[in-house]
């Protein structure tokens, strides 16, 4: 069996005993992807927080900020990394201006889209209980905002989780830096690693984010009447 | 008390909706808002707490101009309360009752106790406290919107159809329960709909708007329904003005004839004689005590010889000093006999009621 040609792809697929070698560096990976997602998703709520509440505010602006939110999606993501550089150089802040870029349309649209949505009765019933404007926004729309706006925190999470990867190129990119080592190396192990804990990574921070919601709205699930 | 000096609301389109309107809402009275849709009843309303904001005129609370005080301090001091009630769907029932106690800062001990009490004044079990308005039915989501209303005692309360989404039979109950509340409560209260019968049924005092808001006539039902200011007014009350006037006035206001009153041991000419005397064919039959026992025929009494060998037979339906004459005449033309049996303490005969002392009553 070791003479003659090489065995079947599958078997060469993975090779278990350089995964044991490498644990070290695919957990940095794993943490840096991590940290990358956590702090584009912070800085894609700071920024799209008061970017809804204007849209909600004044209707009429609801449309440009979605346009332009579009228009940031669009972009080729290498293209937007590469445009950045000369700006920021390789340095964290250009991976994370990407990221947090791609996160904002679907932050917007859904937190908008979830303040809105609040029940006008509702609204109406804490207006005329004497709710001021800044405590009715944040007692009453905001919690019952909550599902539509973590439906929306879901998908931008698990999308900068696949995107993250692409930063690699960048000198970042997390669990992506093996991708660009298995490429490098003609070697498809690091691949499939990083394949398998960035998919697993998506599917356990959405699985933690539906927890969080379960947590937060206990009125939702309480069924009947 | 809350009165309107020529108060008008024109929205930015032009179109006008409360046109120069004066009115004057006693303190503890339930004044009704009614009309058809468009005529700027619930505009009306919902300048009193600032939800809207008068074009031009005045409105005056409690001897302050409203527009000179802040609209959240002046809504905590005025309950409110919609038809799709507009529960908070996050808080539980005794977190909704506490909204307006945790605005103005009350500390948790006092909340407690409050809401207890509201719960009980609006007839909720207490184990509802902890539940989700989504677990209510819609009556008892609409009592949850009464409670949370009251819960600083405010002296005024605003009401926008309250009872127009539950279904007849809940909301007749929902409006009797009201009005005993508010017997105990006494609160100035301003109440919408667009049920002319709702109105009559609620209202001290009723105020009619036409379409383009113009205050057509503000009086108490029963002058109302008795002279109608207007052919709108007239037409709007509806045909059966009469019946509705009935409604409103009590059996006690007539005085009950005796009637042709024997006792089953009379022997049967004096039931004959009875019901002659009366113009009748048919006697009542009381025993010693007075207790109805129900009607006989004249003549089959005569016939077998003495009243308690005739076939006595119940009235169906009997009316006491607090019934409407509205119920009087129901028992009327349900009874062979064509007149209503008055009792008193469930079976004591007081006499009886008839057609022409009702038509003696509202004409």
């Amino acid at each position: 069996m070791t003479d003659g040609p090489a065995p079947v792809l599958a078997a060469e697929l993975v090779r278990w005993s350089w995964i044991g070698d490498h644990l070290d560096d695919i957990r940095g990976d794993l943490v840096q992807h991590v940290e990358l997602t956590g702090l584009a998703l912070l800085f894609g709520l700071l920024l799209a927080f008061p970017l809804a509440l204007a849209a909600v505010q004044w209707p009429r602006a609801y449309g440009p900020i979605l346009g332009f939110t579009g228009i940031l999606f669009t972009i080729p993501s290498l293209a937007l990394f590469i445009l950045l550089i000369p700006f920021t150089g390789l340095q964290i802040q250009t991976a994370l201006i990407g990221l947090t870029i791609y996160t904002l349309l679907i932050l917007v649209r859904n937190t908008v889209e979830g303040l809105r949505g609040v029940d006008p009765d509702v609204r109406e019933a804490a207006q005329a209980m004497g709710y001021t404007r800044g405590r009715q926004l944040f007692q009453v729309e905001l919690p019952l905002a909550l599902p539509v706006i973590i439906a929306g925190v879901r998908i931008a999470t698990v999308t900068t989780i696949g995107l993250v990867t692409v930063t690699a190129l960048i000198g970042w990119g997390g669990l992506g830096r093996l991708f660009i080592e298995g490429f490098t190396l003609n070697f498809t192990t690091p691949i499939v690693v990083g394949i398998v804990l960035s998919a697993l990574l998506a599917f356990a921070a959405d699985l933690l984010l539906v927890g969080l919601q379960h947590r937060l709205t206990p009125w939702a699930r309480s069924g009947g009447g | 008390m809350i009165s309107f000096e020529s108060v008008t609301k024109r929205f930015p389109n032009g179109t006008t909706a409360v046109d120069e309107v004066d009115l004057e809402v006693p303190e503890g009275d339930l004044t009704v808002l009614v009309g058809p849709s468009g005529c700027g009843k619930t505009t009306t309303l919902r300048m009193i707490n600032r939800m809207i904001d008068a074009t031009s005129g005045r409105i005056v609370v409690d001897g302050r101009d409203i527009s000179q005080v802040d609209p959240p301090q002046l809504r905590r001091r005025i309950g409110y309360v919609i038809q799709q009630v507009g529960l908070f769907p996050h808080r539980t029932i005794g977190e909704n009752i506490a909204t307006v106690p945790e605005l103005v800062g009350w500390d948790s001990q006092r909340i407690r106790g409050r809401v207890g009490e509201l719960l009980e004044l609006v007839g909720l079990p207490a184990e509802v406290r902890d539940r989700y308005p989504n677990q209510l039915s819609g009556g008892q989501r609409q009592r949850v919107g009464v409670a949370r209303a009251l819960a600083v005692d405010p002296p005024i309360m605003l009401m926008d159809e309250p009872f127009g989404a539950v279904d007849p039979i809940v909301r007749s109950r929902l409006q009797d329960e009201f009005l005993r509340l508010q017997q105990e409560v006494r609160k100035t209260i301003v109440f919408v709909t667009h049920d002319i019968d709702e109105a009559i049924k609620m209202g001290d005092r009723i105020a009619i708007f036409r379409q383009g808001g113009h205050l057509e006539q503000y009086a108490p039902p029963d002058e109302l329904l008795a002279e109608p200011a207007s052919d709108f007014v007239a037409d709007f009350l509806g045909a059966e003005r009469g019946l509705k006037r009935l409604a409103l006035i009590p059996v006690s206001a007539v005085k009950a004839e005796p009637g042709p009153v024997v006792s089953p041991g009379d022997d049967g000419g004096q039931a004959l004689a009875a019901a002659e005397a009366y113009g009748s064919d048919w006697v009542v039959v009381v025993d010693d005590d007075r207790r109805l026992l129900g009607w006989a025929h004249a003549r089959e009494a005569a016939e077998r010889g003495r009243v308690g060998d005739a076939e006595i037979r119940p009235f169906q339906l009997q009316v006491e000093a607090d019934n409407s004459l509205r119920a009087a005449l129901n028992a009327m033309v349900q009874s062979r006999t064509g007149v209503a049996v008055r009792v008193s303490g469930g079976d004591r005969y007081e006499g009886i009621v008839t057609l022409e002392l009702l038509s003696k009553e509202i004409s």
